[in-house]
């Protein structure tokens, strides 16, 4: 099944996280990964949300959001005209031997080493999906130790802002 | 008018943002009604505590009437409510009575009904009532009390997460732990419940938000940003469903219970002469359409008429008004109505495309829709004339009259439940409340009472839940206490809620129930009859003729207060309902004593195209005649 990234503004108030996640429980979608955190404007909060489902499915799924009572709008960013990015912390082995290599294999992916000790390290890395998965298969050998990581985290390309008609219809 | 149907429905990627973009357009049509209902009094700000809050936002809200049993966690709550002289509360005895009767309340009326419990078991008790609200979009609001802020989370006595519980089966869920939200929260709740397509809310209150203080005033100010209705049918999909309608040589207009919800019923009568089509009323639109008009060819579905189920899957265009294509009318999805175009009119934009796909999806409420379709086709038909639907009437009068809805006769010596129940509706007439359990009975009650109005026919049809039909129509009873209410009810579903005979009697609400004894779980004898080989497993009930008659309805009656009569006799029926018709200071209840052999056909078995009809065990219609 295609990946559909699906951007949507709700209010900050208790349970809206719940109501989401059961919403797509229950109508049978798996959830890839789910962000959420503040935005611009108080009180609202952004889900970043990127789930397998066809296109019809996919429509009932953002009709069936669209009811819930704390969902303010939803837009579905495409590839082509929004940017993704995943954010990820690897923990690697990395004694005095293999140090250097590990870093310098970090540094050709613009990762950072956040944090080091005598047998590891902890690479921290942004990117799109694609990079991220290189950036593993690079690690790979020297053995990965813990991976953590967020949601897709996604903006729509150019000046609009999808906020800006929710904060209109709020103030309104 | 612009409003948010989206204008190709493949295109996901398109439609996926307008649903509230769009309405951003109409939000003026939205803030113009208030969304606080009520006469709206301005109350200065005023000391009072949360209960009384509750309580006083009850009484601005314009409601006249609650059902409700109170427990620790509300018992703040029921002080002030006992002084209430505008707010009439009915103590039931059992919460999902409350549920029911709420239900029934605002089935009967329109108005929103309310039920209030206590925490814990109080609320899960009304957990029932509310999935079947939110299957059958009944307007309620459901009031309970919650354990102490300070203890939530921590398995206090009588605590559950009844918000948790309540979401995937409410249109929302409130939890108040600050008095100050109360009035808010109560008109938004209200707000809620009746429009859009309406709905359970539930309102979920701790004890402290009960006692404590707080500021009052009134009419509150409502905000829910995400909360968008779009009324207006979108003029571009009217002018494509006008096309259709007039292309079409087999069109049907397919009439759920959105129709009754949007009180649309005279708009669709004018649409439908206007048109000459079919009409087909599903379970929950019985009464939507007369059923003594000469357009109505029956109800479709598994029980449905053979008429209306033809019509169904031989038409070329469906115009679906405020249906929602349910499995028990469409039979294997993908062998319904194979040849037909839809015209989707709905309030509920998820409804649309959800089952079948749409051709020209409307969103709006029938109210308006229905209007806008007239004058759309009155513009279409001037330019192209509707088609000739004569060979289609012709084939459909043929059905009616050669499968009308009939019964065979019993072969044990015992009434024909059919009979007894299109006795009782001849009897009582249309202005009657009839209003069903679930099960054969049901059936019975939709196919053989005659309906003629709306609102005169309440049934548990999207949950299906036993035991819904002594409680609604207590529920109907207090809303209009000038109608007759028939609880027909089977002698399963009569032992799930039949403690309500208690608050009837000491609240004065005569309701009338037939009991269909047929001494066993009916319907699930009738599928063990067709499809387990006759192998009754636990489906005896042991209530009916020759039996141990445990309970005796007409004791258990008796000991209610109720008058309880029996009729075991074809020739006693008439007059027994005549008796019963004839009581008006207390509950009846008959123990109506019919057969448990007699099946409900037509029927479609589950699993397989409603070309397979069956209108008696083994028997299909003969449809090379007909084409």
């Amino acid at each position: 099944m295609a990946k559909h990234t699906l951007s949507v503004l709700v209010e900050d108030v208790p349970g809206v996280l719940t109501r989401v996640a059961s919403l797509f429980a229950r109508r049978a979608f798996n959830i890839h990964s789910l962000a959420v955190g503040p935005t611009e404007i108080e009180g609202i909060s952004r889900m970043t949300v990127v789930v397998d489902a066809e296109g019809d499915s996919l429509e009932q799924v953002t009709k069936q959001l669209n009811k819930l009572i704390n969902v303010i709008k939803i837009v579905e960013l495409l590839p082509e005209s929004s940017v993704q990015r995943d954010h990820i912390m690897v923990k690697v082995r990395a004694d005095a031997a293999t140090r250097l290599q590990v870093t310098q294999a970090a540094e050709l992916f613009r990762a950072s080493v956040i944090d080091v000790a005598t047998d590891s390290l902890v690479i921290e890395a942004t990117g799109n999906a694609a990079k991220i998965e290189a950036l593993l298969s690079v690690l790979e050998p020297f053995g990965i130790r813990e991976i953590v990581q967020a949601g897709t985290l996604a903006v729509g390309r150019g000046s609009k802002s999808m906020s800006d008609r929710a904060l209109k219809s709020l103030s309104a | 008018m612009s409003n948010s149907t989206p204008a190709n429905p493949a295109s996901v990627a398109k439609s996926i943002s307008r649903p509230k973009d769009a309405a951003a357009a109409v939000s003026s049509v939205v803030e113009a009604s208030n969304p606080v209902q009520g006469p709206n009094n301005i109350v200065a700000p005023t000391q009072m505590t949360g209960s009384q809050a509750i309580v006083r936002s009850l009484e601005e809200l314009g409601v006249k009437d609650v059902f409700g049993l109170p427990g620790g966690a509300i018992l703040p709550t029921y002080d002030p409510l006992m002084d209430s002289t505008k707010v009439n509360h009915i103590l039931v005895r059992h919460e999902q009575g409350a549920g029911h009767a709420a239900q029934g309340y605002a089935m009967v009326s329109g108005e929103v009904g309310v039920c209030i419990a206590t925490s814990g078991p109080g609320a899960t008790n009304l957990v029932t009532a509310l999935a079947d609200a939110n299957m059958d979009s009944v307007p309620m609001v459901a009031i309970t009390g919650q354990v102490n802020s300070a203890f939530i989370g921590s398995d206090a006595f009588q605590e559950a997460d009844i918000v948790g519980i309540t979401m995937p089966i409410t249109k929302h869920a409130f939890l108040v732990t600050d008095p100050e939200d109360i009035p808010r929260v109560m008109a938004s709740a209200f707000y809620l419940a009746q429009t859009g397509r309406p709905g359970p809310v539930l309102v979920d209150i701790t004890k402290d938000a009960q006692t404590s203080q707080m500021t009052f005033s009134w009419p509150p100010k409502v905000e829910l940003p995400g909360y968008r209705v779009v009324t207006r049918g979108h003029n571009k999909q009217l002018r494509e469903a006008a096309k259709l309608i007039a292309g079409a040589t087999r069109p049907v207009l397919y009439v759920g219970g959105g129709v009754i919800k949007a009180d649309a019923h005279e708009e669709l009568k004018a649409f439908a002469e206007f048109i000459n089509a079919p009409v087909v009323t599903t379970l929950t639109a019985r009464g939507a359409f007369p059923d003594s008009h000469p357009q109505h060819v029956g109800m479709p579905g598994m029980h449905g008429a053979v008429s209306a189920v033809t019509a169904l899957q031989q038409s070329d265009l469906l115009i679906t008004l405020g249906a929602r294509f349910d499995d028990r009318v469409t039979g294997v999805l993908s062998s319904f109505a194979p040849n037909a175009k839809v015209i989707h009119a709905d309030i509920d934009p998820a409804e649309i495309s959800k089952n079948r796909v749409a051709d020209v999806p409307i969103v709006g409420s029938l109210d308006e829709i229905i209007p806008q379709l007239i004058e759309a086709c009155q513009t279409r038909f001037e330019t192209e004339p509707q088609q000739d639907l004569s060979n289609w009437w012709s084939l459909l009068d043929r059905l009616r009259e050669t499968y009308p809805i009939g019964y065979t006769e019993t072969h044990d010596g015992l009434s024909a439940p059919q009979n007894v129940i299109g006795r009782i509706g001849e009897l009582t007439g249309p202005e009657g409340v009839y209003v069903a359990g679930v099960g054969q009975h049901q059936m019975w009650a939709a196919q053989f009472v005659k309906y003629e109005r709306p609102r005169s026919w309440l049934n548990s049809a999207g949950l299906g839940t036993m035991g819904y039909s002594v409680p609604a129509a207590m529920g109907a009873k207090v809303a209009q206490p000038d109608r007759v209410v028939w609880a027909i009810d089977g002698d399963g579903c009569f032992q799930m809620t039949n403690q309500e005979l208690a608050t009837c009697v000491i609240n004065n609400i005569p309701i009338k129930v037939a009991v269909i004894n047929n001494s066993s779980l009916g319907m699930v004898r009738q599928w063990q009859t067709l499809f387990y080989d006759a192998r009754y497993s636990n489906t005896d009930l042991n209530t009916g003729h020759g039996t141990a008659r445990v309970p005796d309805f007409v004791k258990l009656a008796d000991a209610y207060g109720c008058v309880g009569l029996r009729c075991e006799r074809d020739e006693d029926i008439d007059a027994t309902i005549q008796k019963a018709l004839e009581i008006n200071d207390r509950p009846v209840v008959i123990d109506f004593v019919v057969s448990a052999d007699s099946m409900v056909w037509p029927m479609v078995p589950a699993g397989v195209s409603n070309d397979q009809i069956q209108i008696a065990k083994g028997m299909t219609p003969e449809w090379e005649e007909e084409d």
